[in-house]
């Protein structure tokens, strides 16, 4: 279960490249390939090793509450793929 | 691939619109190869004296680490042949650029599939086109099963997990899928499979090797129970007219999300279109490949709005968008029309209207050997190539 108030990062094997409709990331480990379908996801995305929590990387990329629900299943998706993973509490 | 959180504008748009780099690419690093398949895409079988050099190889991979080419598809030809072959995907993954290559598998010994096993950015792709020596050999040529094998038994020994199993879909192997995964899974392997296209030598073989109407739609059905398990490198995007898609983008990506860069440099819209009307420029140009990328006048309109031409009136263009650019030209069909494979029969109807004395285009790029190994014989197919093409050991 993902969890908004833990830490994250950007696993060190994915790449991002930024795209007009937001980015693609790749992970050298998986070979997987994912879509982060906004500009404000991966901005999210590039800061979660510096927040407290994922909630907080999202507050500081200006998303609001009412999108708050789907960043979150969007983390969650990325997480469960590899994408992204847990940090220790600092 | 899985989308993630809600697009303003559908991805699929912006594919279609091309990207400033394309997401995949296929390399094709040498036409020299030591079997000499039917259904060979680029009518490999001897080196051509333009090849790239390491040199110009190497400018190659440092433009696609500035573009942010995540990965390179490296085929041919059998690229391990070349000599530089090691050396090149070292240097690849070393800036940034993961390598997948596809082989045959002839030169997988233990010390080199122990020297995969250590990387992270290095995947491997054995090409099998039968579950069994006699299906697989009458593609491939005499041992060449036993060779796949012995490939896949010396990366699983050296704990290479998750390399892909690569087979091309013909009429005679779409009964073999459950015993393809079956091989895939006791090698620890992904299994992949891939549209037969009437590409190259595909040409001569493609009437009697495409899969019929009714295996059509069991690989559908076998390919939706399998889900994401196993790959298709998006290859059978025109089966989304059944009514349920496959996996994937769903699009044909010439141009706009892939290309082909082959041996001589040569920059194609897509792996399976080695032909003058796909061609759309060399990275030997001053302006090197991200010059053809995004300036190329082919590209450009590949990346501009299509039209469904024939196809527009049918209430499944939405799902298929036409099928495979490729699959069309090299069957003389019309580029803005049905899919030779149309499941809705659009494309066989064309076919067998087809003018007799219609005129199909052929590739002027062929560099099969003029003398096939003898097919009869017993003789290791290696035997052959290594008398012919010393140079490249």
């Amino acid at each position: 279960m993902f969890d908004l108030e833990q830490p994250w990062t950007l696993d060190a094997r994915v790449a991002l490249r930024p795209e007009p409709f937001g980015a693609l990331a790749y992970h050298f480990g998986t070979r997987r390939l994912s879509f982060l379908k906004s500009r404000k996801l991966l901005t999210v995305v590039e800061g979660l090793g510096e927040h407290p929590s994922g909630r907080h990387a999202c507050l500081a990329a200006g998303v609001t509450d009412a999108e708050l629900p789907s960043y979150e299943r969007a983390l969650a998706t990325l997480a469960d793929s590899g994408m992204i993973t847990a940090r220790a509490q600092p | 691939m899985r989308p993630v959180a809600e697009p303003a504008t559908r991805l699929v748009d912006h594919f279609e619109a091309g990207l400033d780099a394309p997401i995949c690419l296929t390399w094709e690093l040498t036409y020299a190869c030591n079997l000499a398949c039917v259904h060979c895409l680029s009518s490999s079988g001897r080196r051509d004296p333009r090849e790239l050099s390491t040199a110009e190889c190497k400018a190659v991979v440092d433009e696609l680490q500035r573009m942010q080419v995540f990965y390179v598809n490296i085929g041919g030809g059998e690229p391990t042949v070349r000599k530089d072959f090691w050396e090149l995907v070292a240097y690849a993954t070393a800036h940034d650029v993961g390598v997948k290559f596809s082989t045959n598998g002839s030169r997988i010994t233990p010390e080199r599939a122990a020297w995969l096993a250590a990387g992270d950015y290095v995947d491997v792709q054995i090409s099998l086109d039968g579950a069994t020596a006699e299906v697989n050999d009458a593609i491939r040529g005499p041992g060449s099963h036993a060779t796949a094998i012995r490939a896949m038994e010396c990366l699983a020994d050296a704990g290479f997990t998750g390399f892909k199993v690569s087979v091309v879909m013909t009429r005679h192997n779409v009964s073999q899928l459950d015993a393809f995964k079956s091989i895939a899974d006791r090698y620890g392997a992904q299994l992949r499979i891939t549209r037969l296209r009437p590409s190259g030598r595909g040409a001569d073989v493609w009437e009697e090797l495409h899969p019929t109407q009714a295996q059509q739609r069991e690989l559908h059905r076998w390919l939706l129970a399998h889900g994401e398990d196993v790959l298709t490198g998006d290859s059978f995007f025109h089966l989304a007219a059944y009514g349920q898609s496959l996996p994937g983008l769903n699009l044909c990506g010439a141009g706009r999300v892939v290309c082909l860069i082959d041996p001589v440099g040569d920059v194609y819209a897509c792996p399976f279109a080695i032909h003058d009307a796909f061609l759309a420029g060399n990275v030997r140009e001053p302006a090197g490949f991200a010059g053809v990328w995004r300036d190329s006048e082919l590209f450009q309109e590949l990346r501009s709005p299509q039209t469904g031409g024939a196809c527009t009136a049918c209430s499944h263009y939405d799902s298929c968008r036409g099928g495979c650019m490729a699959a069309k030209f090299f069957t003389g069909l019309p580029l803005d029309g049905p899919d030779p494979e149309c499941v809705l029969g659009h494309g066989e109807q064309l076919l067998s209207g087809r003018d007799a004395v219609a005129v199909i285009p052929r590739s002027s790029v062929d560099h099969s050997r003029r003398r096939l190994p003898d097919r009869a014989c017993d003789e290791d197919p290696l035997a052959d190539f290594w008398s012919a093409h010393g140079e490249l050991r």
